[in-house]
């Protein structure tokens, strides 16, 4: 199973560093947002709940592009027919388009996280980096989970612009309610993580309840 | 098929509304706090609760669908959310009508459960776009159950949330319900719970009776055009 | 009695209320040619695509290699070459990566890749991406792409849309005759057609409307 799950995210890695088209896009889009946001919050600086919000929101409306993008290669090769025709069980078509997710999260955050650092992020991030790390790591997964199903939800329909940012942004509450409270205290001039394991604890319930649903629906998707 | 009961069904809600319209206006005290207004709440939390539970049929039915591929499940998992819907946006409305009245604001942040709420309504509120911008019939049925899978699994992970993040400092305005609720009250807000659901439960089947017989209509035109 | 190819009883496939298949019936034994003809809208590609595995058939029998749709249809993929309307190739990915790629899901190895970009006269233009290449060559990728994995059956919508005589006459051992796989050849040129068919079916409507070889004369 696995065999044609590597596959397929070999194929989509293959495109996305051809076209560079997701992941530049999504990078651009998280620094022109933290330029909104300088703008229109008029503050040079920021930090605790402040910071870990703008940096969250920011991020999870990237990821808004990065999802409607997952299908994007089979859109263009005349639809998903493609996918369908090869050996490979709806499971693994779920995993690899969930691993194509997350490392183009995962890239886009190793720039735009120091990014908002330099920009907007009033004390350093060295404080409580290792406990950033986890977190985003964790909502990397969850992003991941419910992007690909979203991105599957909406891959055939005539809608398709609308309903991918409709669709994700209100599933992403909680998810984001765990990581911006979890930040919030990395983010103090006094830096160092407070009750992070409820917050942890709320991620990965979340990551888990997730990725068990998307692998249980998404058989009934993408067949006819 | 769905208007057995229905006439029976209907006369218990009208007469449980009646009774409870009864009850909250001649019976239930009124608060010390909030006045008259308070009563809102009688008709503010049943639907809320008449909604979620609305929402969660309409995933447990979906499933039923995607199991057996009978496409009348879906059917019944469409009307359950389409009415939960509309009495979200009720409870949404009713509860910023409380809101004002007792505490002078529209919306209050610190009240989680109508903060829950209003990411659930925003979140199913896509349930229509997505649904009718499928064309093929199979394929929108399909997807429509996916949808309300995940959503129904959401609404417990997103109270949860809420709850979770609320901070303490507010004392909780509107839930009245669980605690120590006098008699009076307790009876008063049971019947009217009993009155909405009823209510629900009555539409829910007449909507699907409607559904139903114009889909027959179609499929004997079908049939007549073909034949021709 | 040695098990057909493909044997399709009272075949159904409806979309919503409207009746794409109402009741195809047809035995093809293996290493046979079906053409399967019918004017626009008639439900050849429908047809074509069921016995592909991607659509589910709403009502009668229909087995396939052995395989009893729509409950095995996971088993198909293996053994089915597919050549639709669309070629199936990745625009931005050259022949190369796209035919590796498939390669790689059906667990054949790179050599047979070469060999395929040799049989199909693209060995030249095999890193030039897809979207660069004329209809025809990307024809000819398509082809290749549904042979790789030596399919048992070969599922053809017009495979000689966009291709030369020479390009033709280059793919026939692969996707032609000459192959010796069981087809099925969905074409309007009824002719040719009928030309390289053992037998064949006209739809109407959804329906079988004849079946044999003197259909259109």
């Amino acid at each position: 199973m696995m065999g044609g799950a590597r596959a397929i995210l070999r194929k989509d890695l293959l495109i996305e560093l051809r076209t560079k088209e997701s992941v530049p896009a999504m990078v651009l889009f998280s620094v022109t947002v933290y330029v909104l946001f300088h703008f229109g919050l008029d503050r040079d600086s920021l930090d605790g709940e402040l910071a870990s919000g703008v940096l969250w929101v920011t991020l999870l409306l990237a990821a808004v592009i990065g999802v409607s993008r997952l299908f994007a290669a089979e859109r263009e090769q005349g639809g998903i027919d493609g996918l369908l025709l090869a050996p490979v069980d709806r499971t693994s078509l779920f995993v690899a388009k969930a691993a194509a997710l997350f490392l183009f999260l995962t890239a886009v955050e190793l720039v735009a996280v120091p990014a908002f650092a330099v920009l907007l992020l009033g004390p350093g991030l060295g404080g409580a980096l290792p406990e950033l790390l986890v977190i985003l790591a964790l909502a990397n997964l969850g992003v991941a989970a419910v992007g690909a199903l979203v991105a599957a939800l909406a891959a055939e329909t005539r809608a398709r612009e609308l309903i991918v940012p409709l669709l994700l942004l209100p599933l992403l509450v909680p998810l984001l309610i765990a990581c911006a409270q979890a930040t919030e205290p990395l983010m103090r001039q006094d830096a160092g993580p407070e009750e992070l394991g409820r917050w942890l604890g709320l991620l990965s319930l979340y990551d888990v309840v997730f990725v068990l649903l998307s692998v249980a629906v998404f058989d009934f998707l993408l067949e006819d | 098929m769905y208007s057995k009961g229905l006439v029976p069904l209907a006369a218990a809600a009208v007469v449980t509304i009646t009774t409870a319209l009864a009850l909250v206006f001649f019976y239930a005290p009124n608060d010390a706090d909030q006045g008259f207004v308070q009563k809102i709440f009688y008709i503010h939390v049943p639907m809320a609760i008449v909604a979620l539970c609305g929402f969660v049929a309409g995933g447990v039915f979906a499933i039923r669908h995607l199991r057996s591929g009978d496409r009348s499940w879906d059917m019944r998992s469409y009307v359950a959310i389409h009415l939960s819907i509309i009495l979200g946006l009720a409870v949404l409305i009713t509860g910023a009508i409380w809101a004002k009245a007792s505490w002078g604001h529209w919306w209050l942040w610190d009240e989680p459960v109508l903060v829950s709420f209003l990411v659930v309504f925003l979140l199913y509120c896509v349930y229509y776009p997505l649904r009718f911008s499928i064309e093929d019939p199979d394929r929108q049925a399909r997807y429509s159950s996916v949808f309300a899978i995940t959503a129904g699994a959401f609404v417990p992970l997103n109270f949860i949330a809420v709850r979770l993040a609320e901070k303490y400092t507010h004392p909780r305005v509107l839930s009245q319900t669980g605690g120590s609720m006098p008699g009076e009250m307790r009876l008063t807000f049971l019947v009217a719970l009993l009155g909405v659901a009823l209510l629900f439960v009555t539409l829910w089947k007449l909507e699907l009776t409607a559904k139903h017989a114009s889909m027959q209509l179609k499929r004997l035109r079908n049939r007549a055009r073909v034949a021709a | 009695m040695v098990e057909a190819a493909i044997e399709l009883d009272n075949l159904q496939r409806r979309y919503g209320e409207r009746v794409a298949l109402a009741g195809v019936s047809v035995r093809v034994e293996e290493g046979q040619t079906l053409a399967v003809l019918g004017g626009n809208g008639a439900g050849k590609t429908t047809l074509l695509r069921v016995l592909a595995g991607l659509l589910r058939p709403h009502g009668g029998t229909v087995r396939v290699l052995g395989a009893e749709l729509p409950a095995e249809r996971w088993r198909l993929p293996a053994q089915v070459g597919y050549v639709g309307h669309e070629p199936l190739l990745y625009r931005e990915l050259s022949g190369r990566e796209n035919l590796r790629y498939h390669a790689r899901l059906h667990g054949v190895g790179d050599a047979r890749v070469e060999e395929m970009l040799g049989g199909v006269g693209m060995a030249g233009r095999a890193d030039d991406p897809v979207r660069e290449l004329s209809k025809g060559l990307i024809q000819r990728l398509a082809a290749a792409r549904a042979v790789l994995h030596d399919p048992a059956l070969l599922l053809l919508d017009e495979p000689r849309a966009n291709l030369d005589p020479a390009a033709a006459e280059l793919l026939e051992p692969l996707i032609g005759r000459g192959s010796g796989r069981t087809r099925v050849l969905v074409s309007h040129d009824v002719e040719g057609a009928l030309a390289e068919a053992d037998l064949s079916i006209g739809l109407k409507g959804g329906r079988t409307a004849a079946v044999g070889r003197e259909l259109y004369r």
